[in-house]
């Protein structure tokens, strides 16, 4: 069963990492001060927040789903984790409220697709816009500011000499490695995608462990709204939609597909960092930031092209 | 073959639904008149119709769409780039017909490449037309930059707000749409033949369905109906922005689910899709009688969405 695991995907390799470095280049040459190290670490703190995301996303694309409502959910979260540091409440409550939000939203997702059987874009769908509704009802629309000094010396600590976000964001990769590949969830995440009713016959409780990918999922947003709070010392209830785009485009062009449960942990970070690279070059060459949207939604249809293509091979 | 589905087997228990979905109106008639002395005039009546209109225009190309078991997710932004494109050829021609025109065929465009996708390329179609969004969105933004083109011909915008009758000219585009896609859907081999498609893609394609260019005309429908309802929400707000269409999709998506056509392909009606176009703005209209902030309105309609699949879901495991 492990063998079914990573192996096969090994031929993705290349293509994403060919696409990153050939991006990166481009910007090098292109667009001075692209390659300087404090760019780079700017990139690093720029996708850290997207890692958060696009971790859970792949053992949810994996196991033939797909959530919309994490864009959202994590501007609800932040939402949340503003009102309550406003409100004079502690760092650890207010983080612990944020990660109960965004729980709350992965384990209704999870219902609503396992229990209920209704499609996940759809169901997502419609949690979108609840938890976005949500985000405008509690704040009326405006933004929540006076958070006090907790969160910002957290936010500006380094460890390393690295910022706390991409510390972050590497132990997220470490903890999400670690469950993919040498936990029985992870195996179970594999085989959802592959062939759950094999999953079932074997005796295990395979929605469970469905409705656990969605609550993971749901979750990382919760966990990410520190991330996004943190960066803009305020809670803005529209900061983060669209972000769930962003996502869903680094896992696919990670080498993720939505057939088989072909999933490959590593080509999502490879999959990030060429988000993130294609906006921060698209930025420094200021290109409107209108058309960088347009760019990841044509590299999200050319890389779905070139699966369609492999695979009819 | 198709004939005999769309007969007594599948009709009688779409009748049922379609009267407890009426039944539901009326029901949510009852409790907002009891609730409000404004509800229940005239003018507010065709206020709620013409609200319907606008979400009904752009249902009715997704109910097609989705009764071949696809999606399309870009129309709310292909509402806004179109109503851009049709905004620029009114002001550089001071005339209508060319602005309707472009519109439509911007729309149409921009479903034909969904089409392409789908069909040809062989995507999945929720994220098939999920990238389309965010193409179609960012052009938007890039091409308005942040400018607002604004105050059009007073014969355009009488598309948007004119009456006839008494009764306001969108609700009559709506009527049509209603009549042309209710025959298309029930009484010519082409509509019979999506209905097919939705229901066993394999099966209508050994039957000899031209699978492909089916999909391609119902991606392309459903585009065109974008462009039809950008130019009756252009004309109604008289002016275009980069984010006008946005919020557009998700109560497109929840008429077509409200009104009983199946996610799933193959079941479903163009008059369900009105009834649903109308529930949900009787919601919406209640909500603003009742001086409910509109910031609950996404809540709202997302839980609205959810319910209706839900409630779709339960009653066709119950009759299968």
């Amino acid at each position: 069963m492990r063998a079914a695991g990573p192996r096969p995907r090994l031929t993705a390799i290349p293509g994403v990492a060919y696409l990153l470095a050939g991006l990166f280049l481009v910007f090098a040459i292109a667009g001075s001060g692209f390659a300087s190290v404090a760019n780079l670490l700017n990139i690093g703190v720029q996708s850290s927040i997207l890692l958060l995301l696009a971790l859970p996303m792949t053992l949810i694309i994996m196991s033939q789903g797909l959530d919309l409502s994490v864009g959202a959910v994590l501007g609800l979260a932040g939402v949340v984790l503003a009102l309550v540091l406003a409100d004079g409440g502690t760092l650890p409550l207010a983080f612990a409220a944020a990660l109960a939000v965004g729980a709350a939203f992965g384990v209704l997702n999870g219902l609503l697709v396992v229990g209920l059987g209704i499609p996940p874009f759809v169901t997502t769908l419609g949690t979108l816009g609840i938890a976005q509704g949500a985000a405008l009802v509690a704040t009326g629309g405006h933004s929540v500011s006076g958070l006090g000094g907790a969160l910002p010396a957290l936010y500006a600590g380094t460890w390393l000499g690295l910022p706390f976000s991409i510390v972050v964001a590497a132990a997220a990769y470490a903890a999400f490695h670690g469950l993919l590949y040498h936990t029985r969830f992870g195996v179970y995440v594999f085989a959802l995608g592959g062939n759950p009713e094999a999953l079932g016959l074997a005796g295990v409780r395979a929605p469970l462990y469905h409705v656990g990918v969605y609550a993971v999922g749901g979750l990382m947003a919760g966990f990410a709204a520190l991330l996004l709070t943190g960066r803009m010392n305020a809670g803005h209830p529209i900061a983060a939609i669209g972000m769930e785009f962003d996502a869903i485009a680094a896992v696919i062009v990670g080498g993720t597909s939505f057939e088989r449960g072909n999933g490959w942990l590593p080509g999502t970070v490879l999959g990030v960092l060429t988000v993130g690279v294609l906006r921060n070059g698209l930025n420094v060459l200021a290109v409107p930031s209108s058309l960088q949207v347009a760019g990841i939604g044509l590299l999200v249809i050319a890389a779905l092209l070139i699966d369609s293509v492999r695979r009819t091979r | 073959m198709t004939t005999a589905t769309l007969g007594s087997r599948t009709l009688a228990p779409d009748a049922i639904a379609l009267g407890s979905r009426l039944a539901g109106v009326l029901l949510v008639c009852a409790a907002l008149s009891a609730m409000s002395d404004a509800f229940l005039t005239p003018s507010n009546l065709l206020n709620v119709l013409r609200q319907a209109s606008l979400v009904f225009l752009l249902a009715s190309g997704l109910t097609f769409v989705v009764l071949a078991a696809g999606l399309d997710l870009s129309i709310g932004a292909n509402v806004t780039l179109s109503a851009c494109v049709a905004a620029t050829v009114i002001r550089a021609t001071e005339a209508v017909v060319p602005g309707l025109a472009a519109g439509l065929a911007c729309g149409a465009a921009i479903g034909a490449l969904n089409g392409v996708m789908v069909t040809w390329l062989r995507l999945p179609p929720f994220i098939a037309t999920y990238g389309m969004l965010w193409v179609v969105h960012g052009v938007s933004y890039w091409y308005m930059g942040g400018r607002t083109i604004y105050g059009f011909p007073e014969t355009f915008r009488e598309i948007g707000s004119g009456h006839l009758a008494g009764v306001p000219i969108p609700v009559y585009l709506m009527a049509a749409c209603l009549a042309l896609g209710g025959v298309f859907a029930r009484y010519t081999t082409w509509g019979h033949e999506i209905y097919a498609i939705g229901a066993n893609p394999a099966a209508a394609r050994l039957s000899g369905v031209p699978v492909r260019r089916r999909l391609m005309l119902v991606y392309v429908l459903s585009g065109a109906m974008a462009g039809l309802a950008s130019i009756v929400f252009l004309a109604r707000l008289n002016s275009a922005e980069a984010d006008m269409g946005e919020a557009l999709l998700l109560p497109a998506i929840a008429a077509v689910l409200i009104g009983g056509t199946s996610l799933f392909g193959g079941a479903g009606s163009l008059s369900g899709t009105l009834v649903g176009a109308i529930l949900l703005s009787l919601v919406l209209n209640g909500m603003n009688l009742l001086a409910i902030d509109t910031t609950w309105q996404p809540l709202v309609t997302g839980l609205i969405v959810l319910l209706a699949v839900w409630i779709d879901i339960v009653t066709r495991n119950r009759t299968a």
